[in-house]
């Protein structure tokens, strides 16, 4: 067992672009959820259409990139108006509902067989982020001993990290700002918000819109940085999954979103790493018949599970939240 | 407008009948119904609310006076009617509209917003704030100093109703009677022309009920209309100029809350159990009372 | 009350053996050639290309488990079945190598003609198909080569190849005849997913829980069958019936050690769903830990040939699933109806409090509905299991289309819970028909899920609530 190897991997991915990924659609769904209350369960679908926005506009379009960057902001957005219209006028659960079916009824479109042509069907689309790639400026990656990244990481960690912080300065200064009071207040309870004059839906919208931006700049910096945009990689447990990491770092939090993110992946690698070492030589610590080598990276995917009950239950304010504002009600 | 016919003045001469006209009405309503299923909730043929007077909303549980508020206020669609506020028709406005025009409204199940602070919810209720908008929201220099302006005025209503040492706790930590408080001063940061308030006195302690009688009455010395729903007799007795009674979705009777209160037609809407019994033998306030218990009794 | 329910379950199980006990005669004489067993569920993939089944909640690429597979599906392109797509073949070998030609891993398809071999690591390989293994009477066409190259770029087992075989034959089914097939599938999917929305909405009715782990309860009901039918070696309708005891076993237990507590602390709705998402991702990963994520059937009933009745065709076990079905959702609806419990029950749902302050134990209330709702998920799962096959995601695919189902016809109302499920099944089965394109034959139900929510949010039979 090498604990320092478990480590390394652990924080490398924690720091790396996969984490980027979650941080970025948390960052959105903490506006949803956590300031606004709004029950987005369909960020997959706002990731799935801000990558494929930048791929069909690059290869199947033939436009240049600049354009694809505009269309991965324009179609969450286009996205957020068509959902909210329909489905901000109604109960929590509903909405839930409403946007997981959205989510889901994307990625089926993005996968079949029928839009091959359009969306590159199961295998999806490739070749559109060499503009992306050859903006690298650095010429070799780096090894710590405790991270390591390739080139081409380096280059994805650099330009998500820069973006996360950017973000989290946009969802600081509107949160402390009387606009981010309305929304608080919409979480709280929607009717007494109207009777003081405000128009919630508008608000409701403005926060949807956002908070699906975001997701959409996640799902673009996934197409950027693995150069690759398939269907599988927008499935409703990436939604799940991004849950977890916002209530692990705290919902209605600033930086809860981005620790959560970071403390998922670490989680998630270092007892994917632990187990796949656990069970793996010609004397593994786990016999295989316990837990084989393809078990092995399962334990990690029901402690989230178990994880997320877990949290929601007795720490719904995540693990440095402030009991008192939380974004629901655990009790 | 001559000074008898607004305000409390303006009421002596109005007939004690449903739907009687009044000399000077912010409120004027007209076939105004809505059913829930094969029930009629509120089927008013006819209402005026007189500008400057504090008017009580009586009649037993299941008469319709919190779904005409609904429907007045914009939070609930009317299958008929038509009605103006200050002789602009009001009827299919959205409720932050009807809010924004000068018609601020309280609930029957406190709505304060507990994860809020005291003078969170306050500013909250302050209108065209400039850093409610998106664009300007997060650069500070665009509202800080009108958030400074709310804040004062917040802080002067505080003090007022007496919340001010609550300024910093969260909502959600106050008593019944205080968020009825809270409420009340939040929708005085609207600066409305018209508060109605639902069951403003449900859920509140004796000791602070004296004083939010007090406040009820100052919003009307301040030249602002009152219009309010209430099961508890004494204070419809003591503080509102007029009275209106509905039963089963109508109004069956209005008028001075003494005349109400000896009016035939309202005890019979609210006690359908006492028609045999000999009325002259009993002192009419005694039956009222009486009425009121029952209904309290089953309110819960 | 313990009794009333025991005998309302006794009667679902009994149901189940009456009307599957003149199947097993016919046990013996499976025809091995094409099979009915057209795709009920929510798999996406029938047709080659497709996406395969395991991607709705298969864990992506950046995060998925490490293991990676080839998925390959055989297909005989010249035969047809009534949704258009070709018969799987199988039983047919593949090997596959690698980019030096070793040889890494091989494979037989199974009944669904699909066949998921792992390889180590993500790359190129070639699949190459032993044509002496095809079944007689079927040959490679003549430009379609032996063995084809898959790149495998994600985790999981979603790396496809696809042989197609003959020639496409001229279509010759009529429409009337499509349509008559498509109807008589829409019926039985929309049976089966009837009974998980009727599990759904007592549930929903009794605590008002939107509970997202209920594709699990379903699969718990296949996984449970298929264990008990080949661990234990139960005939396939004993283990049928012990899957759905297990399952209200199972919601029993759940109720009593998760929710009952959470009740308790006085946790919110909303908070509920949230641990109701942990909890189906927990019991998701725990199956496919101890069932591992591949497509298994059961040992009976697997392929059947279809009968002729006048103008529809069915295969004796697609008959005994439609009567079964009916059965048990006629028997709790008029247990729902005429019990004591069943009048607990809905006054229950109507409102907690009020039953409550009558004098009604509504915990316990709560527990039936918590037992009764996870058997009928579970024999729903138990269904789909004879239908097609076991799979660990199995239910998750189908949750979406039971929350359809059940908010188009009003959540937690039964009959709207049962109209929903008829019109679901029939859009998914009847829709490629009038050009929603087959693989992807789930969204049109979706679409108009998002549709009734739009105009009707109370659903097509519930009711409108009152503020303030």
């Amino acid at each position: 067992m090498d604990f320092t190897d478990i480590f390394s991997t652990a924080l490398t991915q924690a720091l790396g672009p996969n984490a980027i990924v979650y941080a970025l659609a948390a960052i959105g769904l903490n506006i949803h959820f956590g300031y606004t209350g709004l029950l987005n369960f369909g960020q997959a679908g706002f990731m799935a259409v801000g990558a494929y926005g930048l791929a069909v506009t690059v290869v199947v379009a033939g436009l240049p990139f600049g354009v694809g960057l505009v269309m991965a902001f324009a179609a969450p957005l286009l996205l957020a108006v068509l959902l909210g219209f329909p489905t901000l006028r109604l109960r929590a659960d509903y909405l839930a509902i409403a946007t997981i079916a959205t989510a889901e009824i994307l990625r089926l479109v993005f996968g079949s067989v029928e839009m091959k042509d359009y969306f590159g069907g199961s295998n999806g689309l490739t070749g559109y982020s060499s503009v992306y790639k050859d903006l690298n400026p650095y010429s070799e990656g780096i090894d710590w001993g405790i991270v390591r990244y390739s080139r081409d990481d380096l280059w994805s960690v650099t330009v998500g990290w820069v973006l996360v912080a950017l973000g989290c300065l946009i969802v600081f200064a509107l949160m402390r700002s009387p606009w981010g009071r309305v929304l608080r207040s919409i979480r709280e309870d929607e009717d007494a918000v109207r009777s003081l004059g405000k128009n919630v839906f508008a608000y409701k919208m403005q926060a949807l819109i956002l908070g699906g931006m975001f997701g959409g700049l996640a799902g673009l910096f996934l197409a950027l940085k693995q150069s690759s945009v398939v269907p599988s990689d927008y499935s409703t447990n990436i939604t799940f999954y991004a849950y977890t990491a916002l209530l692990l770092g705290g919902a209605a939090r600033v930086l809860g979103p981005v620790v959560g993110a970071i403390i998922f992946w670490f989680l998630l690698s270092g007892l994917g790493s632990f187990f796949g070492q656990a069970t793996s030589g010609v004397d593994p610590l786990i016999p295989s018949w316990i837990m084989d080598d393809t078990q092995s990276s399962l334990v990690r995917f029901i402690i989230t599970g178990l994880a997320l009950m877990l949290l929601m239950i007795y720490r719904p304010q995540g693990i440095f939240g402030d009991r008192r504002e939380i974004a629901i009600d655990g009790r | 407008m001559d000074a008898d016919s607004t305000g409390r003045a303006g009421l002596a001469g109005v007939p004690t009948d449903p739907g009687a006209r009044k000399p000077d009405p912010l409120i004027v309503g007209d076939n105004i119904s809505r059913a829930f299923g094969g029930l009629k909730a509120v089927d008013v043929e006819h209402l005026e609310i007189q500008r400057g007077v504090i008017t009580a909303l009586i009649g037993p549980n299941g008469a319709g006076k919190t779904t005409l508020f609904n429907l007045l206020t914009g939070f609930d669609t009317p299958d008929t009617g038509d009605w103006s506020f200050n002789g602009k028709p009001l009827s299919g406005v959205a409720a932050y509209k009807v809010a924004r025009r000068g018609m601020v409204r309280t609930f029957q199940l406190t709505k304060v917003l507990s994860k809020l602070t005291v003078i969170e919810n306050m500013r909250l209720g302050a209108t065209g704030q400039r850093g409610e908008r998106f664009w300007s929201a997060p650069f500070k220099s665009l509202w800080s100093s009108q958030e400074d302006e709310i804040t004062r005025r917040a802080d002067e209503l505080l003090v007022r109703f007496k919340l001010d040492a609550k300024r910093e706790d969260f909502a959600g930590s106050l008593s019944g009677g205080q968020r009825k408080l809270l409420e009340m001063a939040r929708a005085l940061m609207v600066d409305p022309e018209l508060i109605m308030l639902d069951e403003p006195m449900a859920g509140v302690n004796p000791a602070l009920k004296q004083s939010l009688l007090g406040h009820v009455q100052s919003l009307r010395d301040e030249g602002r209309t009152v219009l309010f729903v209430e099961h508890d007799m004494d204070m419809v007795r003591h503080i509102s100029d007029w009275v209106i009674v509905m039963a089963q979705g109508q109004i069956v009777a209005e008028g001075t809350p003494a005349s109400v209160m000896a009016d035939q037609r309202v005890i019979d809407a609210y006690l359908g159990a006492h028609h045999d019994t000999d009325l002259s033998e009993m002192d009419e306030e005694a039956i009222m009372e009486e009425a009121m218990a029952e209904i309290e009794g089953t309110k819960e | 009350m313990a009794s009333r329910l025991m005998a309302l379950l006794a009667l679902v199980a009994a149901s189940l053996v009456a009307v599957l006990l003149p199947l097993a005669a016919h046990a013996g004489t499976t025809s091995p050639s094409p099979s009915p067993s057209s795709s009920p569920s929510a798999e996406s993939s029938a047709s080659p290309g497709a996406s395969p089944s395991g991607d709705a909640g298969a864990p992506q690429p950046t995060i998925g488990p490490d293991e990676t597979g080839i998925n390959v599906l055989l297909t005989d392109s010249s035969n047809l079945d009534s949704e258009g797509n070709g018969t799987p073949i199988p039983d047919v070998g593949l090997t596959v190598t690698d980019e030096s030609d070793q040889e890494v891993g091989e494979g037989v398809t199974d009944a669904e003609g699909r066949a998921i071999i792992a390889v180590p690591a993500k790359g190129t390989y070639t699949v190459t198909l032993d044509e002496a293994t095809l079944p007689e009477g079927v040959e490679l066409d003549s430009d379609t080569p032996s063995s084809v190259t898959v790149v495998a770029r994600l985790d999981g087992p979603n790396n496809f190849g696809a042989f197609p075989i003959g020639v496409v034959a001229a279509d010759t089914a009529t429409f009337a005849d499509k349509l008559a097939a498509a109807l008589v599938s829409g019926v039985k999917f929309g049976l089966i997913v009837a009974l998980a929305a009727l599990g759904l909405s007592l549930i929903f009715g009794a605590t008002g829980l939107t509970n997202f782990s209920h594709g699990e309860l379903i699969t718990l009901g296949g996984i449970s069958a298929y264990v008990a039918n080949r661990t234990f070696g139960l005939p396939v309708i004993v283990a049928g019936i012990v899957a759905v005891v297990v399952c209200a076993a199972f919601g029993w237990a759940q109720d009593r050690a998760l929710w009952r507590p959470l009740r308790a602390r006085g946790t919110g709705l909303i908070a509920m769903m949230i641990v109701s998402i942990g909890f189906g991702l927990f019991l998701r990963s725990l199956y496919q830990y101890f069932f591992s994520s591949s497509t298994k059937s059961l040992s009976q009933y697997t392929s059947q040939a279809r009968e002729s009745y006048g103008p529809i065709a069915l295969a004796d076990k697609e008959l005994a699933i439609i009567l079964i079905a009916l059965v048990a959702i006629a028997a709790v609806c008029v247990a729902l109806m005429r019990t004591r419990l069943g009048k607990a029950m809905r006054a229950v749902s109507d409102n907690p409090a009020l039953a409550a302050s009558s004098g009604m134990r509504v915990d316990g209330v709560i527990s039936y509905a918590w037992i009764l709702g996870t058997a009928l998920s579970g024999l729903s799962g138990v269904l789909l299991a004879i239908n097609s096959q076991v799979n660990f995601l199995m239910g998750f695919k189908l949750l979406l289309l039971v929350f359809a189902a059940v908010t188009l016809g009003g959540l937690g109302t039964i009959w709207g819970a049962l109209f929903g499920s008829m019109v679901i099944g029939l859009m998914v089965e009847v829709g490629p028909l009038f050009g929603v394109p087959s693989s992807i034959k789930e969204v049109g139900a979706l679409v108009v899920l998002i549709l009734i929510l739009l105009i009707r949010p109370q659903g097509i039979l519930g009711r409108r609530e009152r503020i303030g």
